[in-house]
């Protein structure tokens, strides 16, 4: 397969950047999407050029360190994986692909198509966690937890981090993954004696970073590689309410 | 170069505990004067600086990812071990060490294993009140299934992604102590040297991925927990960042490493499909329960798989190991399937790979109950692959997975260097010369959590130091190299990729010493090494700066360490003359093909010391001593 790629370059934060059209030829459509770029670089850095810095890590769809906006969508078209995980059979030969990074007032660019996503850690630190030491910990079972509750905490505990909520949305909203972790940890006893803070302290970080709000498109949920269901959002914004009326934490 | 296992006297029952009692303390006042260096985050980096900031300690955490989250231990899909005996199936904590020693063929030591069977139980407790959102029943309580061979259920788990929710678990417990203060969290950092002072490990010199600045940080303590090395095969199952740097860095500061051959190959991984390949998936493991492994009797049959009548397959696995069948332990399994493709009977477009065929299953189940049993990974298989599983068989290949391996350490976790630490896949302690299933996630915690944070303070509170400036001799020394070695990738602008390198020396790897090894296959390896290193120092071509981001100039250097790093491999593959676990060595096999081990001669510990590159390191041996178990043949007949 032969494609026609356009892909932004840019040489740091101060630098202007721009796209670049690349040539790739002779794409088994066995590869997937990391690995085409993998093969240019490899041609780019034979003729002396600098290859293009993405980010990538397990290239397995969980580690959630790649994060590519391909023709307009992020992750590219396939739903429910993420770049890594996108094979060229997806495309069809000849067509020109657009690949840009994720872009997102709280998520600074650092290179060509990295960016720098720390402000989702800092939403964690902010408040999504247990405040629980090691040690001392009761028995597995002392605290039953109802199956459905359970799955319905991984449904929402399996987002990668990766962003591309924020990317899909027009408003550059964190809200899906803020909702995520505010979920799986409210619905679980153990994040009980913390749920009112927890959502107070992330929702505000999460508004310090620079991110939007959420006005219902939809977009994150579609994007999602982990796809991620926007009830949670809903959930969200049910527990911060409850907890800016009930202060009884604070 | 002196061993010293420092195991604790007593009853194997009662070692650990009495260890606990008999090490110093450090007053908690005095904890906030330390400052702990932790290279990696993950389950064993992130939970021991979570739960050292916890006790008071200060930590300086250091990845190399962008965030401390993104760990190759978030990859693990099936589970993790605990003796907890919730399903009153005849487990306990005396069979989880008995299964792990047994697994890993009588080569581990039976103090730290036992030690690890008793801290199981208390890891699944920590996760749970950290919220780890394990499988329930319905009446509430958490569910195990079995796994890797067991013949009990003491596997937890989290659908198929269980690494990534214990790795979650501890990343959380650290960002809570990165608000708190009390560690400092620097990602997109590579350790690139460890600083040794007066004989006892005292700092790090790492460079800044971003700015490409070099900085070095001072401690009381390094702890590494810098992941395996299965990536010196370049294909395999881990993340294309891990590497052996960090490990093998401290390798050359006098740091012993020990078992360097054992080498764990998965035998359930989705076959290489093309040159561009740059990473292989591994298909769980669970697949074995309703999959039949065979391939076709005659060398060169090319039908489609749905076209060979049922008299021409040979279903080998059923046929050589009538009890355990499909289920065969992961290192008797992929050697099997390497023999017949070695005969010319594999499938697939480059004939490595077999059939693993969900037909009979199908038939007997109905399609509806193997989707449902298997959930993502027939969507994956046919993602990856273009293939739909269900229609026709799977084609699966053993892939290098785990490395048990690592930086020789003692008792305490502590390395031949003072004041190194060495946890998780990096150091070589627990699962001998083969790991089993669902171990790994397990171990990892067990140092991380439990074992570090008491014998870290033992260490501190029984040494005097002064302080260690990052402006002293020794600092400045190991930054000039790093610095002049950086300026030597930058400076060949030969012709070829570090890919290309790298990729070269991983098939060398995988063809003279992975799956089977023997004395003329590691010659010829050893003798290919040094010329692959010495065409990478003349013909390298790395683009771009020092001082910038540079993804090219990162992986120089990894591949750099693992062009010496695979004689050390291969020096130890050479020494142990004998086939144990995930060595096989085809000099040392019984008439019908199965491993010979040879207790007389290499019941130790291959410990290796560093000599000069290019030089025969200096062999060391920790004898291992059995007083609970009976080293026995493994048979799985």
């Amino acid at each position: 397969m032969n494609f026609t790629l356009h892909i932004w370059r840019q040489k740091g934060p101060q630098d202007e950047g721009r796209m670049v059209t690349y040539d790739a030829r002779d794409i088994s459509p066995d590869m997937s999407f990391l690995e085409m770029l993998d093969v240019l670089n490899q041609e780019l850095i034979t003729k002396g050029e600098e290859p293009i810095a993405f980010d990538s890590d397990c290239r397995e769809g969980i580690c959630g360190s790649c994060c590519l906006m391909i023709n307009g969508v992020p992750h590219g078209p396939e739903r429910g994986v993420a770049t890594c995980q996108t094979y060229m059979r997806v495309f069809e030969d000849g067509q020109e692909i657009y690949v840009e990074p994720w872009r997102a007032r709280a998520f600074p660019l650092v290179k060509d198509l990295i960016v720098d996503r720390s402000a989702l850690d800092r939403i964690i630190q902010a408040g999504g966690f247990v405040s629980v030491n090691t040690g001392g910990a009761p028995d597995g079972n002392a605290v039953l937890v109802p199956k459905t509750h359970a799955e319905r905490a991984m449904d929402a505990a399996a987002c990668i981090g990766c962003g591309a909520c924020v990317a899909a949305c027009k408003n550059a909203s964190a809200m899906l993954f803020t909702a995520a972790k505010v979920a799986h940890l409210a619905l679980l006893p153990q994040g009980q004696p913390e749920r009112r803070r927890r959502v107070r302290n992330m929702v505000e970080q999460m508004d310090r970073e620079g991110f939007g709000n959420c006005t219902n498109y939809y977009e994150c949920e579609a994007a999602c590689p982990k796809e991620i269901s926007v009830n949670f959002i809903a959930q969200l914004n049910r527990e911060y309410l409850a907890a800016c009326l009930d202060g009884s934490d604070e | 170069m002196k061993l010293d296992p420092r195991v604790p006297s007593g009853p194997l029952a009662q070692k650990w505990e009495r260890h606990r009692f008999e090490m110093k303390l450090v007053n908690p006042a005095n904890k906030r004067k330390f400052r702990i260096l932790v290279v990696g985050t993950g389950l064993a980096g992130a939970s021991a600086a979570a739960s050292l900031a916890e006790l008071g300690y200060n930590v300086e955490s250091f990845c190399f990812q962008d965030s401390p989250r993104r760990a190759h231990s978030i990859a693990a899909q099936g589970g993790i071990n605990a003796a907890k005996n919730y399903q009153n199936d005849g487990d306990s904590i005396r069979r989880l060490f008995y299964d792990t020693i047994k697994g890993g063929d009588f080569r581990s030591r039976e103090a730290n294993v036992f030690r690890l069977a008793q801290i199981s139980v208390n890891i699944i407790d920590q996760c749970v009140a950290q919220g780890v959102p394990f499988a329930r029943e319905y009446g509430g309580q958490l569910s195990n299934r079995s796994f890797g061979g067991a013949q009990v259920s003491r596997t937890f788990y989290c659908r198929g992604q269980t690494g990534q929710q214990l790795l979650l678990g501890a990343y959380q417990a650290m960002c809570r102590q990165i608000r708190a203060g009390r560690i400092h969290m620097h990602p997109r950092t590579e350790m690139l040297d460890l600083v040794v002072v007066e004989g006892r490990a005292r700092g790090i010199v790492v460079r800044d991925l971003v700015s490409g600045q070099l900085q070095s940080y001072s401690g009381d303590a390094v702890i590494l927990a810098t992941g395996g090395y299965s990536t010196v095969f370049y294909l395999s199952t881990n993340a294309k960042g891990c590497n052996v740097t960090a490990a093998y860095r401290a390798y050359k500061r006098g740091a012993a490493f020990a078992n360097p051959c054992f080498t764990q190959i998965h035998p359930t991984c989705i076959p290489v499909s093309g040159e561009h390949q740059s990473k292989l998936t591994l298909m769980s493991e669970s697949l074995r329960n309703d999959g039949r492994i065979w391939v076709p009797k005659e060398p060169g049959d090319r039908r489609p798989p749905n076209e060979i009548p049922e008299e021409d397959r040979d279903y080998f696995l059923e046929r050589k190991y009538p009890s355990y069948g499909n289920l065969a332990p992961r290192d008797i399994a992929s050697r099997a399937a390497k023999e017949v493709c070695d005969e010319g009977r594999g499938v697939g477009p480059n004939g490595r790979g077999v059939y693993l065929d969900f037909a009979d299953a199908i038939r007997r189940l109905g399609e509806p109950v193997i989707r449902e049993r298997y959930g993502e990974l027939f969507p994956m298989y046919q993602r990856i692959t273009g293939e739909d599983a269900l229609k026709q068989p799977m084609r699966i290949y053993p892939a290098p997975h785990y490395t048990m391996g690592g930086l020789w350490v003692d008792y305490n976790l502590m390395s031949t260097i003072p004041g190194l630490f060495v946890l998780g896949e990096a150091n070589f302690s627990d699962h001998g010369a083969n790991r089993l299933g669902a171990s790994a996630l397990m171990q990892g915690l067990a140092d991380g959590y439990f074992i570090v944070p008491y014998t870290l303070s033992d260490y501190l509170a029984s040494t005097k130091q002064t302080p260690a400036p990052t402006d002293g001799p020794e600092f400045k020394r190991c930054e000039a190299e790093v610095r002049e070695r950086i300026a030597r990738l930058l400076s060949i602008k030969g012709k070829r990729s570090a890919q290309s390198f790298h990729r070269q020396l991983g098939k060398l790897m995988w063809d003279q010493c992975g799956m089977a090894r023997s004395e003329q296959s590691l010659k010829k390896a050893l003798n290919e090494i040094p010329a692959i290193r010495e065409e990478f120092w003349n013909n390298l071509c790395v683009t771009g700066r020092e001082q910038e981001l540079n993804q090219e100039l990162e992986y120089a250097g990894r591949v750099a360490d693992f062009l010496e790093f695979a004689e050390l491999l291969c020096y130890d593959a050479l020494d142990r003359d004998e086939s144990c676990g995930a060595h096989f060595r085809i000099e040392h096999q019984t008439p019908d093909g199965e491993a010979e081990r040879n207790d007389e001669k290499y019941a130790y510990v291959s410990a290796w010391e560093y000599t000069g590159v290019g030089k025969a390191p200096i062999l060391h041996k920790e004898m291992l001593e059995f007083e609970e178990v009976h080293p026995s043949v493994r048979s799985y007949k």
